[in-house]
């Protein structure tokens, strides 16, 4: 078994401090989290707080006439545990029209335009309270291309995107987050009863492990498998991981001109700050 | 005679010389006014470090006719500068370089070698390598200098050891990487080489890293010195700007070198046969 343990006081500290130094050095103080009711939003959440200060945070409950009431309820919690404003906001009257226009829209077509209304919504708040929204994607789902392109991923910045999925949840542990969210079954949330490990085929546990063989230590498929995973799991991950590599990426621009954005044309954003 | 070293672990400004050049001087002065004898910026402290396209804008051409240079140089009337910036050269090429400046004068230019260029690292698309390692007198001893990747190749700090460095003053921008269940990977590693050389060249060895963020880069800090027992004799802290100050004691170099004569019994002679009997054979 690969340990993927992380001394989580450090990471506490370091992430605390990106926060911090890359919404100020953006000019601004303030910070807008779409809170899902989740781990990893609630993570982030508490790291913005941690970092900017609780009047400095805006969270959002953006629910679905069907998601759950449980998200909403365990969203609050939060909300009332770190004393920070909010704001419910119900997406349904702006969702239902699409959805409505096209009789037997398929799951996936719901979700992503669920998830893309929330980044809308997400954004104009942050315009309103003059706030950076902060990204909740976690390693694992970005690796594995679990994630609505411009909508779920849109962000300014994200502090957890290099933790994987049971990483962010021994973060939870160190940061007080109630324990209803760390052990309930990871849920996007989009219709009924779906399960982000029921959706995946394998659980987070599981594919972490892999991941982290794969991707940290530089372990070739083949190697894995000797450790012990199945051929097919390895195959079914890796190709999960190219497949979904436009959406870890900028578009791509064709060149025409001597410098071209993105291939000649390269600074850090932090440019100048 | 006991030298006060003051390491500066600070954060940058990217790309902007006038910010960066204001922190050193208040460092400088915060230093020489606590009675230190030298001040250690990290690598690239003039700059920051993830330059990219930004290197023609920012890079320099040391001298008392750079205006801003010449800022650096009256400082270092007062104490002694090591700094780190880009250096332009007559015909357009672009050095990574750590400077040493003592009494209004340019006493040591070092380029970097070694041009890390993997992983996060991308300095050979934008820089040019430097080619030498030479040892050089200050007022305290004689002194090396070495930049990040460059100590990282063991016949770096040799070079400069059998060249008669017995200080050496290593700066860096390393980011942090490899957070495990103890501490941050890169700082175990540099920490680790840092005191073994201390140990293997029985000799002074000070490192200052930077800190802050560059996009998702987060610089660690942690400014060390070791001496030539490989005793740790400070420690700055991590991911905080700091300056960090030590005693460097030169009578520790005798005790130390006659318990345990590694200078006097080494064999340049023999490392360099075999060297070029390893190029003559391939």
């Amino acid at each position: 078994m690969a340990d993927l343990t992380i001394n989580t006081k450090l990471v506490r500290d370091i992430l605390t401090g990106f926060i911090n130094t890359e919404i100020k050095r953006s000019g601004y103080s303030r910070a807008v989290i779409n809170l899902s009711g989740g781990v990893d939003s609630a993570v982030a959440c508490v790291l913005a707080v941690e970092a900017l200060g609780s009047e400095n945070v805006l969270a959002l409950r953006l629910p679905y006439k069907t998601s759950s009431p449980d998200s909403l309820e365990h969203a609050q919690l939060l909300i009332d545990q770190l004393k920070i404003s909010s704001k419910t906001i119900s997406i349904s009257g702006m969702v239902d029209p699409l959805i409505e226009a096209f009789p037997n829209m398929s799951n996936t077509r719901r979700g992503n335009i669920m998830a893309r209304m929330r980044m809308i919504v997400g954004y104009d708040q942050s315009e309103d309270f003059h706030g950076l929204v902060i990204g909740t994607g976690n390693k694992t789902e970005i690796l594995l291309g679990y994630t609505t392109i411009y909508g779920d991923s849109a962000c300014a910045l994200n502090p957890i995107g290099d933790l994987y999925k049971t990483q962010v949840r021994q973060l939870a542990g160190e940061l007080d987050i109630p324990s209803v969210i760390i052990d309930k079954p990871p849920s996007a949330d989009l219709w009924e009863g779906q399960t982000d490990e029921g959706e995946l085929g394998f659980t987070y546990e599981k594919v972490d492990q892999l991941l982290y063989l794969l991707v940290d230590q530089r372990y070739s498929p083949s190697e894995c498998v000797a450790e012990g995973f199945e051929e097919s799991f390895v195959k079914k991950v890796t190709s999960r991981i190219q497949r979904f590599q436009f959406k870890r990426s900028l578009p791509p621009i064709a060149k025409i001109s001597s410098r071209t954005i993105g291939s000649d044309f390269l600074y850090f954003r932090d440019w100048g700050t | 005679m006991s030298i006060k070293i003051a390491l500066a672990q600070i954060n940058t400004v990217l790309g902007d010389l006038q910010k960066n050049l204001t922190r050193h001087l208040e460092l400088a002065a915060e230093a020489e006014s606590n009675k230190a004898g030298i001040v250690v910026f990290p690598e690239l402290s003039l700059t920051g470090y993830s330059l990219q396209d930004i290197v023609p804008d920012v890079a320099i051409k040391p001298s008392i006719d750079d205006p801003l240079f010449a800022k650096l140089l009256q400082a270092s009337k007062g104490i002694d500068l090591m700094i780190g910036f880009v250096e332009k050269d007559a015909r357009h090429r672009y050095f990574i370089s750590a400077g040493y400046l003592s009494g209004g004068e340019i006493v040591h230019i070092h380029r970097k070698v070694y041009l890390a260029s993997y992983g996060i690292f991308d300095e050979k698309r934008f820089l040019a390598a430097g080619d030498s390692f030479r040892a050089f007198d200050t007022k305290f001893g004689r002194f090396g200098m070495l930049i990040c990747e460059d100590f990282w190749h063991i016949s770096s700090p040799y070079l400069l050891w059998l060249d008669g460095a017995d200080y050496f003053l290593l700066q860096s921008s390393s980011p942090g990487r490899g957070v495990t269940d103890k501490q941050i990977g890169s700082a175990d590693w540099v920490e680790n080489i840092n005191r073994s050389y201390a140990g293997l060249f029985t000799s002074f060895f000070a490192h200052a890293n930077r800190v802050g963020f560059e996009d998702g880069l987060t610089f660690w800090g942690g400014a060390t010195l070791y001496d030539p027992d490989g005793k740790l004799i400070t420690k700055g802290p991590y991911y905080e700007e700091a300056l960090t100050y030590a005693q460097i004691e030169p009578a520790k170099l005798r005790r130390t070198r006659i318990r345990l004569p590694l200078l006097r019994d080494e064999r340049p002679d023999i490392t360099l046969r075999e060297l070029e009997r390893m190029r003559k054979h391939g």
